[in-house]
């Protein structure tokens, strides 16, 4: 090689060429990554993935629970530092708020429950006030001692809250509050009228291998709990009654049923627009999905149907926690007195696709939308929630104390190992 | 990497009328003096960037493959253990990731190199040079465009209804062969470059000599094309080799239910499991392999003279 390159010595090498290329390009790449983590984290994507409710861990206490509450609201901070996901700090009800308080918003959005977590370690530095976790998060949140205790009194619409988001085991541990609850949606099966003129009634179809190669179910390790639960009801020999809470048998039981739903799957979503693309474009016509891709699809005069099957289905239910350090209390109380009003639960319940918590919202949320209360079953009887089992984390000691559970590491390992 | 001093070019420190030299004059006079204070004074910035940004996240990433997590909180837990290797290579699933990735890494490379090297050809040595100029523009010019609008542009080329399934009846959709026809479509220019760059430079006399003693096209393009373009060949190999080794968002937006690679179990243990102990153990992987492939083309020469 050397003989040629005497002769034109003058000349750049390639390598040095394509390593400027690359610097460009890598640039370039980097910029398109993060604007794809960053819609694929938030809002209308799988933020759900490790949510968890859960009552109290045995043997665990929270150390945050005996400092002292606020007892009453004093004048705002002027600002407010909130972690939420992407959506929940909407303009249309955060200036009203900046407008009303005086406290002034401002906005971290994060794209996981890890990353949440993360976030609020420490008691959010001392530089955070609230989180708007998931399930899961909550518990390890407060677990950390980066909770802080909650004056529940000082919310006047938290009385007017389903009594199932009052005092959820998932944000309360032995009557303290370390947060208010906010909102919460079920995971429905979805599938195309045109190929179900008659609603399905079960999970069983998209396991049916008559529609191979068209069903979409979520891409998350959670999704081995929607198996359980329709175990729990079609193999009770197997003894299912928490999907959150498998035995190493049942897990078992779980994970090959989705092994046998893997040829069955055109596509596991990563994110909400991926499955409405999907959808409309007829990749798919069946799969498991949230209520904000119905009402995409809806809006859009899509041929979409979505039903919470005999089986039941899975949810998620989010909470504003308040942060160990929050160096803001007074706006952060004003904020949860704001956020909990049937007004602004109807505005965020609408705009993002989800269902409130305050049970007076129903109204307020068909006067922005005609129909979208019963559409996100805002006014449903209890028995609907009843048969909506909320996401948890999944974790080796069982609610019996017993450490007979597969916990949620495997739940993730078995997700990348056995079923895809 | 040494600091060449040329005595010939070198001017005087300057000195003004009165005899008394300026601070400047002093200054620039003890630096050339010290050839040592000015070569640290230039190289400390960017080795400090280098070294404090680039390498140290690199060893922390080596050291915290060998940490775990706490299940429960997913705290890491400074424990010394190889229990992250041993999983990753005594996991039947790791280990087909692992050569599935390698394989559409290799593949893609390949493919690349294929339409790289007849396309580089005609732009180095027989397209005018207005041509030439605007065929740089069209490889050039994707790459200023977003990577996941070119990804997504592909969705709607791939999906039902779409221009393959509607005109050519072909159904790629959500399977590894889009994810091939996406790596090869994005990581294209930085093969034609290097091999364009390898061409080029290749000097006309060679060529007619080969025909001279008779050698056919065939004959020619073996014999002395081919080996003097080798080490353009083998640089924009490493690109696109390395560039679909670590690629984790084209196998999540086209890929179908086998297009998990080893990107995307790193994004899914950062993303949702948390476990960057793991992650870390798993972005070691890659790091070995692009070792092992560095090694390999710098005794094809692609480093030569750098």
């Amino acid at each position: 090689m050397t003989r040629t390159r005497q002769r034109t010595g003058g000349r750049r090498r390639p390598l040095t060429i394509a390593i400027g290329l690359a610097v460009v390009s890598v640039i370039a790449a980097g910029c398109g990554s993060s604007g794809g983590s960053s819609s694929g984290g938030g809002g209308a994507t799988s933020n759900a993935a490790t949510q968890n409710g859960g009552g109290a861990v045995a043997g665990q206490t929270v150390p945050t629970a005996n400092l002292p509450v606020l007892q009453k609201v004093g004048t705002g901070e002027g600002q407010l530092n909130l972690i939420a996901w992407e959506g929940y700090l909407d303009p249309k009800w955060v200036k009203p708020f900046q407008q009303q308080t005086g406290c002034q918003v401002n906005a971290k959005y994060a794209g996981s429950s890890d990353e949440m977590v993360a976030l609020m370690k420490n008691g959010g530095g001392g530089q955070y006030d609230m989180v708007s976790s998931s399930g899961d998060a909550d518990l390890r949140i407060l677990y950390a001692g980066d909770a802080h205790p909650v004056n529940i009194k000082l919310i006047p619409s938290w009385k007017d809250f389903y009594p199932a988001f009052q005092s959820p085991p998932f944000n309360t541990i032995n009557g303290v509050h370390y947060g208010v609850s906010l909102q919460w949606g079920p995971n429905v099966l979805m599938y195309n009228t045109k190929n179900f003129p008659t609603a399905p009634t079960s999970w069983s179809v998209i396991y049916d291998s008559k529609y191979k190669g068209q069903v979409t179910v979520p891409d998350n390790p959670i999704q081995i709990a929607d198996a359980a639960l329709y175990l729990k009801t079609t193999k009770p020999s197997l003894g299912i009654t928490d999907p959150y809470e498998l035995t190493q048998p049942q897990f078992q039981a779980a994970v090959s049923l989705l092994a046998q739903q893997r040829p069955l799957i055109k596509k596991y979503w990563g994110l909400a627009s991926q499955e409405i693309f999907d959808f409309k474009n007829g990749n798919v016509v069946v799969g498991a999905g949230w209520p904000y891709q119905v009402s995409t699809l809806k809006a859009d005069k899509f041929t979409i149907g979505s039903v919470v099957p005999s089986e039941g289905a899975t949810g998620w239910a989010d909470t504003w926690m308040l942060a160990a350090k929050a160096p803001h209390p007074n706006c952060a109380y004003k904020w949860m007195q704001y956020i909990s009003t049937p007004q602004v639960q109807a505005l965020q319940a609408v705009t993002y696709g989800e269902t409130p918590d305050n049970k007076l919202a129903c109204p307020y949320m068909d006067k922005l939308q005609a129909g979208s209360c019963a559409e996100y079953h805002a006014n449903a009887p209890a028995s609907y929630l009843d048969s909506i089992s909320l996401w948890k984390t999944p974790l080796a000691t069982c609610d019996n104390g017993k450490p007979d559970c597969v916990p949620y590491a495997q739940w993730v390992s078995a997700w990348t190992t056995q079923v895809k | 990497m040494g600091f060449r001093v040329d005595h010939a070019s070198q001017v005087k420190p300057v000195r003004p009328a009165g005899g008394t030299p300026t601070r400047r004059a002093r200054v620039s006079a003890a630096l050339w003096r010290r050839p040592w204070a000015r070569a640290t004074i230039l190289l400390t910035p960017p080795l400090a960037w280098f070294v404090l940004l680039y390498l140290a996240a690199l060893v922390v990433l080596l050291i915290t493959a060998f940490w775990q997590i706490n299940p429960f909180t997913t705290n890491i837990e400074r424990t010394w253990s190889l229990t992250n290797l041993t999983t990753i290579f005594t996991t039947s699933a790791y280990l087909q990731i692992i050569g599935r990735t390698v394989a559409m890494a290799a593949a893609v490379t390949v493919a690349d190199a294929l339409v790289a090297f007849p396309f580089a050809y005609y732009m180095a040595r027989i397209a005018s040079p207005r041509t030439r100029t605007t065929l740089f523009v069209a490889i050039l010019l994707p790459l200023w465009a977003s990577y996941l609008a070119k990804v997504y542009s592909w969705l709607l080329i791939f999906t039902k209804g779409g221009v393959l399934d509607s005109v050519l009846n072909v159904h790629l959709i959500y399977t590894n062969w889009a994810v091939f026809v996406v790596f090869c479509y994005l990581w294209l220019p930085f093969m034609i470059i290097p091999v364009y760059a390898a061409l080029e430079r290749i000097p006309a006399s060679l060529i007619e000599a080969s025909q001279d003693l008779g050698g056919q096209t065939w004959r020619t393009t073996r014999s002395v094309l081919l080996p003097l373009a080798l080490p353009g060949i083998v640089a924009g190999s490493i690109f696109t080799f390395s560039l679909s080794l670590g690629d984790y968002i084209t196998p999540l937006l086209v890929g179908g239910t086998s297009a998990t690679f080893i990107g995307n179990v790193i994004y899914s243990n950062i993303g949702i499991a948390n476990n960057v102990p793991f992650a870390a153990a798993m972005a070691l992987v890659p790091m070995a392999i692009m070792a092992l492939y560095l090694l390999g083309a710098r005794a094809l020469g692609a480093f030569e003279e750098v």
